[in-house]
């Protein structure tokens, strides 16, 4: 098995019913396993971090990210998925 | 694990900061292509180059993509072109394939038609000096460096003289577009042979088959970090531009290493720069304005840069484990809006902006002057910049357009990356007596140091 490939997920906007559904939902359907939420809700505005682990073969990327587009159109959210070396070369040493 | 507010903190400076990698550069070497036919020299250097980069773009779209950070420019920078021209009586054909393989990979630039004549000139590297205002004015993609001095050879006057020339040449050539040719020219002093930015970059000699090299940005993340410390002594100032460089090259460190991976080709380094954009936060004066100055360009502008580009290095240094290219903080003055405004104002002069290149990275760069400025003068102002890089042991370049038509006060629009530039005075006192001497100006004691 290679190293794990780990995505993170940020959700930003205002909050409603159904966010995390729909995300985790898409997050099932292309077989990417949750590692960490977090998630507040200052004055209405909805925050949600979520760490994922993509090294699954079913999962793309690509396919992946222009799910979460799509889905984030439709809430009215941002959603940002990015690989997580990005915040690791950025934060750790 | 990652926590939440570093990675927010990251995605602000993405999103609101203007916090990006400015180029994947992928440095190829022509050496192989040497051909004594006009025609042959051409395909070979065209074939290779699109087979070389083939994957470059799409590569660095994927990084961009899956990194969330955006890559501004992917680039290619080849040989010196008059050393692969020595057998061939007209290099033009080689230009016209740089930039059709520009095109054909879909980069942002190419750079590498140039010579280097620090110390001498061959016939090859005169040819390519007398065709490259044709080769700009062809081409819209491929960029021409000459390098004319060093602290080791000392200066070539006639070199100097031949590029004041050029560059009057090549703003008359593309008159229609404000001068763009000499926005594709720069003329250097110490040039470096792993520089990734443009439109000074080349493949150097001393390099392998082929590198990748980033150049990282940042000035807006920069600016915000140091509006948290505003009134605080410059230890602290220093401190605070130091920790966020880190972070900055860290990004271009993890970019440059995937790239690498991804195409199967040699890390060659990371530039440690502050490089501006024309847009509103990506301005490296709006940081020596939160310095304290009123305006970039009074007194204390050369203190001020000399401590950014100081820190600047010495906390990227460590993000990466290879630094080079020009390193530093730059000071294009058409691509930087704070710098626009300043020169506007009249606060920023051409003899400031001189004083300034004496304690950066790199050199005049980006500077229209009335079109009316003749070829001596602005030869003498190469020589003067030129002067500077060989005393002070670093690289220095004159980047510098002499916009047909325009007086002071006009400007000349460029567009995208290459912003605005205000047409700014040069002195009216001619220097034609001492750039008509030729010969050369010896290098500095200083550089005797075996």
């Amino acid at each position: 098995m290679g190293e794990m490939k780990k995505a993170v997920i940020t959700i930003l906007g205002t909050d409603r019913k159904g966010i995390i559904a729909s995300v985790t939902r898409i997050l099932y359907e292309h077989d990417v396993n949750i590692l960490d939420i977090s998630q507040t809700i200052v004055s209405g505005l909805f925050s949600m971090i979520l760490i994922a682990d993509i090294s699954s073969e079913q999962c793309s990327f690509e396919q992946l990210k222009d799910s979460l587009t799509e889905e984030a159109r439709r809430l009215d959210v941002q959603i940002r998925v990015q690989r997580s070396e990005i915040f690791e070369a950025m934060h750790q040493i | 694990m990652i926590n939440t507010s570093e990675i927010l903190q990251t995605i602000n400076m993405i999103d609101h900061q203007k916090l990006d990698v400015r180029t994947i550069t992928m440095g190829i070497s022509l050496l192989s292509c040497a051909a004594d036919d006009e025609r042959a020299l051409a395909v070979r250097v065209y074939d290779r180059i699109t087979r070389r980069a083939e994957r470059l773009v799409e590569v660095g779209r994927a990084i961009e993509s899956e990194f969330g950070v955006p890559i501004v420019n992917k680039r290619i920078s080849v040989t010196p072109a008059a050393l692969i021209a020595g057998a061939v009586k007209d290099p033009l054909p080689v230009a016209r394939a740089l930039d059709r393989a520009a095109k054909e990979t879909g980069v942002d630039f190419i750079g590498g038609y140039s010579a280097l004549v620090q110390k001498g000139m061959t016939a090859a590297d005169r040819r390519l000096i007398e065709s490259s205002t044709e080769a700009l004015a062809e081409t819209d993609f491929m960029c021409s460096s000459v390098n004319v001095g060093s602290t080791r050879a000392g200066i070539n006057m006639d070199a100097v003289r031949m590029m004041g020339e050029t560059v009057k040449a090549a703003a008359e050539r593309t008159a229609d577009r404000g001068g763009f040719g000499c926005a594709k020219l720069v003329v250097f002093c110490n040039a470096v042979e792993d520089n990734p930015f443009m439109a000074g970059a080349f493949h150097g000699p001393g390099e392998g088959d082929c590198a990748v090299s980033v150049g990282v940005s940042g000035p807006g993340v920069v600016k915000v970090a140091l509006e948290a410390v505003r009134g605080e002594p410059f230890d602290v100032v220093a401190e605070t531009i130091k920790r966020t460089a880190f972070h900055i090259t860290r990004v271009g460190q993890l970019v440059a290493m995937e790239a690498s991976k991804r195409l199967g080709v040699p890390f060659g380094i990371v530039d440690l720069s502050l490089a501006p954009t024309p847009a509103v936060g990506d301005s490296v004066a709006a940081i020596l304005e939160e310095m304290g100055l009123e305006v970039c360009g009074t007194h204390g502008t050369t203190a001020a840069l000399a401590l950014l580009n100081d820190a600047v290095k010495k906390g990227g240094v460590m993000a990466s484990s290879h630094v080079g290219g020009l390193s530093g903080a730059f000071i294009p003055l058409s691509e930087d809006i704070g710098m626009i405004h300043a020169a506007e104002r009249g606060a920023l002069s051409l003899e400031k902006l001189e004083a300034m290149t004496c304690v950066c990275s790199v050199g005049l760069d980006m500077i229209a002057v009335p079109g009316d400025t003749p070829a001596e003068t602005i030869a003498a102002i190469i020589a003067d910049e030129a002067a500077i890089g060989m005393v002070n042991n670093k690289t220095t370049a004159v980047r510098i357009i002499p916009a047909p038509g325009t007086k002071v006060g006009d400007s000349v629009e460029f567009g995208g990356l290459l912003g605005r530039a205000p047409v700014i005075p040069v002195r009216q006192y001619g220097a034609s007596a001492f750039i008509h001497r030729g010969g050369r100006i010896p290098a500095p004691l200083h550089s005797l140091r075996n």
